[in-house]
């Protein structure tokens, strides 16, 4: 470690005012200490581009204690711990705790050997299992019943001997949720650690080999074509073919609001019931897919929220109509990620060499189902049905009084929700009101308000003095965080955001900053696409756009995988796009070189 | 074949007759690939010349070989009076025929050609002369052209030249200089490439640098070339850096050949290459590398035209590139007893 030279430290970082009282959201433990100015931390944007709500704290509490238990004390990976988190002005910054003592890599390296070898030798076996267990997961989250609280019990309780009133469950299902929850985020983080650390060593051999080969090229050679990404999406554009082989494709204008598109539907005899039920076959699993990546209660299904997948089906449905839409190429898709790797192969000057490219690359397709799958399973299915489940004890407590609306419940931490829960159940009990919406409401009202002011605050990027070498090849992978990165961080060039290359070619266009998914109506054809992150369920936005920009992610995110195969120029893991970029401006993506420049 | 004092570009192959420049050229004309008409006046030619007319008994040639290395007044001298000797000698009848004959069959006239040295030891891939024999650009008329081939002869007699041949101890009688006469391009942007990275020896790239009009300009270090880096895999651009480009080498038929200008304001900062352009030029960078199967350093010119951009390209010369072939490179990893033990040994200790 060097000196600082640039980045503010955090104990430097004064409350945003008119916040000064976002502490009370978030737990004791997530705040800054003193010693922490001693290290290097960076701002995890692609994760937590907003102000998280107190609840929501939730997807970072959890995850880090499963990710650092896999990689500290489950696996034992010898160079490194867990990560260790910290909450400022509603922010998630992350440092990672490296091992750095050789002794203690060598002591950790003997129990991480075998173990991380069984996992690898077995991988698709284990991940067969992998995937029932998280469907037993998703099944049990959406069974959580959560108490009706009726004036008496029914007969039954009393006829069958159960014994035990309704309002025991009330805080015991809520924590069931929450346990779920956490049980997920172990088996999520259980093979992808292993999965990285595959990728890692492919991008580090092929940089080696190949000094100037991007990022890009080599997540090309890993990519799976048939991956669950791309499923949704082709669902919808089958549900547009369909929409025009029963005639009822009028009914797909742009502008359309999904309700009334579905109740119009139901009026239209068998072409309709046709098409509504393909619909509903097509829901289930695949329009579980997250709007956004399942960090915040309102990174909603598409289930959830009808509007992004009838967003896209006018488009489709004209695309269809106007000559039909290519079903995607999978043979040739996959002829051209291998005519790419035998490239390079046929390049190694060695036999051995040509060997462990097999090998390594071999290991990455081995585990990139696994690694871009698990997301459909964890962060959009199961985690859009939790927060489904957390939102129907807000509508209890709202039903009780104590909230004035279900969405309330996520402006508490959980540990405040399972207290109004015990509230609730003693004032059921004992016959009177619940006294939390005295206490509660005021809360929820100052933290509402401090939200909106937080969501104006500009984080840096990074707290604390610059590591001399940023030299872990997994936080440049996943972060996009480089040594040039933290110093176009440092030195910005006003009319130039620097991010990294993700998909090749440059274009000019008109920007459309996005910052909710919600606002995705207002997207216009041509346009180029800037947002904080981009998940599988913006896939259908990518017909429409010439090119994507985002603040977070690196050449494996999904906002660089989707670009690529639809061939338009992307640059991710900017940083601060959606901040320096507005609706309107015309900008230049050059997607080779991995820069934004604002023209006007 | 030996006896011919000139032979056409495209018959050209024995480097031992035509020089490396000229080999490479013929190679390449055979290989499919454009390069300007020309033809090549043989070492053989040189040879005929040295012994019937300008060191008809060898003595200036022995004087040298007996001058030490480090004798750099003496080498002056005895180069000087070489030098004379090569301008001044009346040729052997059949020689400047064989010449003028060649040069009328490019056009004749008033037809404007490149005079190149091509020197049989230049170009090969371990004694590099690169740079130490001359080019003339523009020349025209049939007795310029005899008078330009003299001079490509006498930079055989450079000072710097022979005190290099003196280095190396290498005999005089064994140094022979072919020339390449070639008709002359107009290009629009004219530069060189390489067939792996210069930076990095990255082999998986073809590394570009151009600039507007003569690629003297570059090669002189007049300007600071345009650069782009091109994938040989995936065919894309993964670097462009477009530079200003002060200078402007162009070349005016029938008049002053060669002038240099500033370049004019509204081309100076754009880019001397479109895309195509880039990837036409990345594509025979391949082709020509796969035919010698080695890097290839590559010197290019692109025409002027509306033509595709392949069809307006013409090679002037290809070499094996020897800075990261002298190198060499341990290499990046070794097959290991399972896959994943890759990944063991990168996070710690192998299995």
């Amino acid at each position: 470690m060097t000196e600082q030279q640039g980045f503010p430290l955090p104990s430097q970082i004064a409350d945003v005012p008119g916040a000064e009282n976002w502490r009370s959201m978030y737990q004791y433990f997530t705040r800054f200490q003193p010693d922490d100015d001693k290290r290097f931390w960076f701002y995890n944007s692609m994760h937590f581009p907003e102000p998280i709500p107190a609840f929501d704290s939730i997807t970072s509490e959890i995850p880090y204690q499963a990710i650092g238990a896999n990689t500290a004390r489950l696996f034992v990976f010898p160079t490194t711990l867990g990560i260790e988190h910290r909450i400022v002005n509603g922010r998630v910054y992350i440092t990672a705790n490296p091992v750095l003592d050789p002794a203690e890599i060598g002591r950790r390296g003997e129990v991480f050997g075998p173990r991380a070898g069984y996992y690898f030798e077995h991988w698709d076996s284990l991940y067969e299992g992998w995937k029932e267990r998280v469907r037993g997961l998703i099944a049990s989250i959406e069974s959580v019943e959560v108490p009706s609280l009726p004036e008496w019990e029914p007969d039954e309780v009393v006829f069958e001997a159960r014994g035990v009133a309704q309002n025991h469950y009330l805080v015991e299902n809520f924590n069931k949720c929450l346990a779920l929850y956490s049980t997920m985020w172990h088996h999520h983080t259980e093979m992808l650690m292993l999965g990285y650390g595959a990728y890692v060593v492919f991008f580090q051999f092929c940089q080696q080999a190949f000094p100037e080969i991007s990022d890009q090229t080599v997540a090309r050679m890993v990519a799976g074509i048939d991956v669950i990404m791309y499923r949704p999406d082709d669902e919808l554009k089958g549900l547009a073919r369909l929409a025009v082989d029963l005639g009822v494709d009028d009914l797909f204008v742009e502008g359309a609001v999904a309700a009334d598109v579905l109740a119009a539907l139901e009026t239209r005899g068998e072409a309709g019931a046709q098409w509504l039920d393909a619909f509903a076959e097509a829901r289930d699993p695949w329009f579980h897919v997250s709007s956004g990546d399942g960090f915040y209660h309102h990174h909603l299904s598409w289930n959830d929220d009808l509007t992004v997948p009838f967003t896209a089906l006018p488009g489709y449905v004209a695309a269809v109509k106007a000559g039909g839409i290519a079903p995607r190429p999978t043979e040739q898709l996959i002829a051209e990620r291998d005519r790419i790797a035998t490239g390079y192969r046929d390049l190694l000057t060695s036999d051995d060499e040509k060997a462990a490219f097999d090998q390594m690359l071999g290991l990455c397709r081995l585990v990139f189902p696994f690694v871009e799958d698990h997301k459909f399973y964890c962060e959009h299915w199961f985690t859009t049905r939790f927060f489904q489940k957390i939102k129907e004890f807000g509508a209890l407590l709202a039903r009780v009084g104590v909230l004035a609306e279900a969405d309330d419940v996520f402006q508490l931490h959980h540990t405040e929700i399972d207290a109004a829960l015990s509230d609730v159940s003693l004032a059921w009990a004992a016959g009177s009101p619940p006294l939390g919406a005295a206490h509660f409401q005021p809360i929820i009202a100052e933290r509402k308000r401090m939200l909106k002011v937080l969501k104006d605050w500009s984080p840096p990027p990074a707290l604390g003095p610059v590591p001399e070498a940023l030299n872990d090849p997994a936080v440049r992978m996943l972060w996009g965080i480089t040594q040039e990165r933290i110093e176009s961080w440092l030195n910005p060039d006003p009319d130039e955001v620097v991010g990294v290359a993700a998909s090749s070619g440059v274009v000019e266009g008109v920007a459309r900053v996005l910052h909710d998914v919600a606002e995705i109506g207002s997207l216009r054809e041509g346009e180029i696409l800037v947002v904080p992150v981009t998940a599988p369920s913006w896939a259908p936005v990518f017909a429409k756009i010439k090119a994507a920009v985002s603040d977070i992610g690196g050449s494996m995110s999904h906002a660089a995988i989707v670009a690529r195969e639809y061939g338009m120029p992307a640059v991710v893991g900017c940083g601060d796009a959606t901040k320096r970029i507005s609706t309107g401006d015309r900008i230049r993506v050059d997607g080779d070189r991995g820069t934004v420049r604002v023209l006007s | 074949m030996s006896g011919s004092l000139v032979v056409p570009l495209a018959d050209a192959s024995s480097a031992a007759e035509v020089g490396g420049k000229g080999a490479s050229l013929g190679f390449l004309a055979r290989a499919g690939i454009a390069v300007p008409p020309g033809f090549v006046v043989t070492a053989g030619a040189f040879a005929a010349a040295l012994s019937a007319a300008i060191d008809a008994d060898g003595a200036l040639r022995a004087e040298l070989t007996a001058l030490p290395a480090g004798s750099l007044g003496e080498i002056g001298r005895v180069c000087a009076a070489f030098r004379a000797r090569v301008a001044d000698t009346p040729l052997p009848g059949e020689v400047a025929s064989a010449i003028a004959a060649g040069y009328a069959a490019l056009g004749g006239g008033s037809a404007d050609v490149a005079v190149r040295s091509s020197a049989t030891v230049e170009d090969s891939a371990d004694a590099s002369f690169a740079g130490l024999q001359d080019t003339y650009l523009g020349v025209c008329g049939s007795s310029s052209v005899l008078e330009h081939v003299r001079r490509c002869w006498a930079s055989l007699y450079n000072d710097s030249s022979v005190a290099y041949r003196r280095r190396l101890g290498m005999p005089e009688d064994g140094i022979a200089m072919a020339v390449v006469v070639q008709r002359m391009v107009r290009p629009r942007a004219a530069g060189v490439m390489f067939t792996r990275s210069p930076v990095t020896g990255d082999r998986s790239v073809v590394a570009i640098e151009g600039t507007w009009g003569l690629g003297s300009a570059l090669v002189s270090g007049d300007v600071t070339p345009d650069s782009f880096v091109v994938s040989k895999i995936t065919g894309e651009i993964t670097s462009r850096r477009v530079s200003v480009k002060g200078r402007l080498h162009t070349f005016l038929p029938n008049g002053p050949g060669v002038t240099v200008t500033d370049t004019p304001a509204a081309r100076r900062d754009a880019a001397s290459l479109t895309d195509d352009e880039i990837r036409a030029l990345a594509d025979i960078a391949r082709r020509v590398e796969t035919h010698y199967g080695a890097p290839q350093d590559i010197e290019w010119a692109l025409l002027d035209g509306d033509g595709p951009a392949a069809s307006r390209i013409v090679l002037l010369q290809s070499r094996p590139e020897t800075v990261w072939a002298a190198r060499g490179a341990a290499p990046v990893a070794a097959p290991k007893a399972r896959p994943a033990d890759h990944v063991l040994s990168l996070f710690g200790k192998p299995l």
